[in-house]
């Protein structure tokens, strides 16, 4: 496999999410806004990437047998930190993430990025491995929270001054706005509806792919 | 605390503020044991176990450890650590004295220890709201929810998988929108409690 191989392959052959489906509970339960799935993505940023550097350096002192006990106190130590980075220089999104935060330690991608990749290559092609991981990760992580912030509440707002509103953009007043915006979407039905028809749709377009092979 | 509060904490626990339908705790194991009726049951058996010790074990930890030696900081890595440890000996435990219970849940043992579920119960009682006997109530009833979605949904499963689903939505896609259908049914006990 090839350096460009390996860092492509996460986006769409081994997305995590839409092909592997490996770590789902992110993405049903943070996306409720843009704002928070761009918290999230940052964090196992941080985390995949580094864990996946260091297990790698490790991997030929580590002993077989207890090789996954130590993964996760390295996982674990890697998400405290990152929880406490967080606490101190975003509290707010530090809040509305809550225990999601720590949570990351159990995220079924980062013990299978080091099980499956890191623990049996180098440290170079372990970080790109767990950059485009993390990328086709935080991709399809963004597109479920846009798709629910826009039909749950109409709009995008991030950081509270970069907003945009679909209802004030086409001038609807309040008793004129489009219908089809609802509540629905940001509540847990919908996200479990939404991550549904977008694994069905992942399906489609691979199945097509292999039709025209 | 008055046996009415438990009872309401208890049902909201199973009902409401269900573990996979409403926080999303064990979403992985909720779509890959579930697609049979036994093993569902037999995942959902071995969760109650682990999440009720588990939770209890790191409420116990978090008051009388952590707390009072401003540790807060260290939950993470030490619940993690005791819910390895504690499957492990489970594991162990039952092996030895009860063969017939490890030879139908022993299977699922290693799986929870990545459940999120496990850690993320343990998060939610190990804070100073909640007492020896709440933190139980609250993590044993939330485990039962799980049992009970769980082989609600497998039950489900088993017919939808020879309905005429579109082939792409076969699987997990088909899944997840009924999950979706059965969160929306969920919320509404809102009303009842």
């Amino acid at each position: 496999m090839t350096k460009r191989e390996n860092f492509l392959k996460g986006f769409w052959k081994e997305n995590q999410i839409l092909v592997s489906l490996l770590g789902l509970c992110a993405p049903l339960a943070i996306t409720t806004t843009v704002e928070n799935a761009l918290g999230m993505s940052a964090i196992l940023m941080f985390v995949l990437i580094l864990s996946n550097v260091i297990i790698s350096a490790i991997r030929k002192i580590v002993p077989n047998q207890i090789r996954i006990p130590i993964f996760i106190v390295v996982i674990a130590t890697l998400v405290t930190l990152a929880e406490m980075i967080m606490a101190a220089f975003l509290p707010s999104l530090s809040k509305s993430l809550g225990m999601w935060i720590s949570l990351v330690v159990v995220n079924c991608i980062i013990l299978g990025r080091a099980e499956a990749f890191a623990s049996k290559n180098n440290i170079l092609d372990s970080l790109i491995d767990a950059i485009g991981m993390v990328l086709g990760y935080a991709l399809v992580l963004i597109l479920i929270s846009i798709i629910r912030e826009i039909l749950g509440t109409g709009g995008i707002t991030v950081w509270g001054d970069l907003k945009f509103n679909l209802n004030d953009l086409f001038n609807r007043s309040e008793d004129n706005k489009f219908p089809f915006f609802s509540h629905f979407f940001v509540t847990p039905a919908g996200a479990y509806i939404i991550l549904g028809l977008l694994i069905g749709f992942a399906n489609i377009i691979n199945r097509k792919k292999v039709v025209t092979k | 605390m008055t046996l009415g509060e438990i009872l309401t904490l208890a049902f909201s626990a199973v009902l409401v503020e269900n573990i996979i339908l409403s926080r999303f705790l064990g979403t992985c194991p909720f779509l890959g044991v579930s697609s049979k009726q036994e093993s569902a049951v037999g995942m959902g058996l071995a969760v109650i176990f682990v999440i009720t010790l588990s939770s209890v074990i790191s409420w116990t930890l978090f008051e009388f450890i952590l707390a009072p030696f401003a540790m807060g900081y260290m939950a993470t890595i030490v619940f993690i650590l005791v819910i390895a440890s504690l499957v492990q000996i489970i594991e162990m435990f039952l092996k030895k004295v009860v063969p017939s219970l490890y030879k139908s849940m022993g299977i699922y043992l290693p799986l929870i220890t990545t459940n999120c579920g496990v850690l993320g119960m343990a998060k939610i009682v190990a804070t100073p709201e909640y007492n020896l006997l709440t933190s139980f109530v609250m993590s044993f009833a939330s485990s039962v929810g799980f049992l009970l979605v769980i082989y609600i949904f497998s039950s489900l499963r088993e017919k939808i998988d020879n309905g005429p689903v579109p082939l792409p939505f076969k699987g997990v896609p088909i899944a997840l929108i009924m999950a979706g259908l059965m969160a929306m049914i969920f919320a509404k006990f809102v009303g009842v409690i």
